[in-house]
């Protein structure tokens, strides 16, 4: 029984080189805020239609991580399949006071600073389980923050592919550089997800790197 | 402030050191590492801070380390060595502050009395 499953995922596989047709499970991480759920939206519209996640200047809107399957992207004469996994932002502090400064009343923010804590846990636990990251930077931010070294740290150590987007170009303060310079050793395409601008090189960037 | 030398760590396991780390910065203690925590540690402390969280007791933890120098080479590969963490700094959100940081240093502002 297991060599004849062998021979059906190996001959799978061949098939899959034939036809240039893969499939990956990629994750969006990012710190909050930085336009991983814009950016899934911006996938998925771009190529099955429908929305990922719900999108909100509060951070931490998104506090479960949500998965779309099959999500084919043709881009430099191959196609892929992606299961696209939008995380929770990764965070190493969260503080309900912080809520409270966008207008949430003490309970809210009390609530969502327990399911934030348990949305980072969860973006934790989905990096064992994933082919390669897409990870998203705010690009009018400064790129030296530990969510980013931690991220990169991991992909490296676990030898798995990495995309680094920088995000909100479309925003006068954007310095893309800056991210590249801190990350020489890694791709990086600058985009607006909210904009669409830039968002072909991503995808050619996605089919190269995970396809 | 407590620095911890790269031998200490050595002979600690991940599970250990991420203990001994949190019981530091949960009582409003600086912890700097000489030798860092590999990637996969400093990602497990994250984790682990995020279930300690309490609300007006502990907000979480402030952490920097450098970015990696660089890629494994192949000689690294063939004598199996694995990327070493850097020197990091770890300690309470509402105490220690990154000012700014970049490949060649880390400036922090540490608050005391709060």
């Amino acid at each position: 029984m297991g060599v004849f499953s062998g021979f059906r995922e190996s001959l799978g596989a061949w098939i899959g080189r034939i036809f240039k047709k893969k499939r990956a499970k990629i994750g969006l991480y990012g710190p909050p805020n930085s336009g991983k759920t814009t950016l899934a939206n911006r996938i998925i519209k771009d190529w099955s239609g429908g929305v990922m996640g719900t999108v909100s200047p509060i951070p931490h809107e998104t506090r479960r991580a949500v998965r779309k399957e099959g999500v084919q992207i043709n881009a430099n004469g191959s196609s892929i399949q992606l299961d696209i996994v939008d995380t929770p932002g990764m965070a190493t502090k969260i503080d309900f006071k912080d809520f409270m400064a966008f207008g949430l009343d003490e309970v809210e923010a009390k609530r969502r600073a327990k399911e934030a804590t348990e949305g980072v846990i969860e973006a934790i636990k989905w990096l064992d389980d994933l082919d390669g990251v897409l990870l998203i930077m705010d690009a009018t931010e400064d790129p030296y923050t530990q969510v980013n070294v931690t991220v990169i740290g991991n992909m490296e150590a676990r030898k798995l592919p990495l995309v680094i987007v920088a995000n909100k170009m479309d925003r006068p303060d954007a310095f893309p550089a800056r991210i590249k310079a801190a990350f020489p050793q890694h791709s990086m395409v600058p985009v607006s997800a909210l904009e669409g601008t830039n968002i072909e090189e991503l995808y050619q960037a996605i089919a190269n790197h995970f396809g | 402030m407590d620095l911890i030398s790269g031998e200490k760590l050595a002979n600690m396991t991940s599970m250990e050191k991420i203990r001994l780390i949190l019981d530091k910065v949960k009582t409003g203690k600086i912890v700097v590492l000489e030798s860092g925590l590999t990637p996969d540690e400093e990602v497990r402390l994250i984790e682990m801070t995020m279930t300690e969280i309490r609300v007006d007791e502990f907000s979480g933890i402030e952490i920097e380390s450098y970015p990696s120098r660089k890629e494994l080479s192949f000689l690294d590969r063939i004598f199996g060595r694995s990327l070493k963490g850097r020197m990091t700094v770890i300690g309470p959100a509402n105490q220690l502050r990154t000012i700014e940081k970049d490949q060649y240093q880390i400036s922090t502002k540490v608050s005391v009395g709060e």
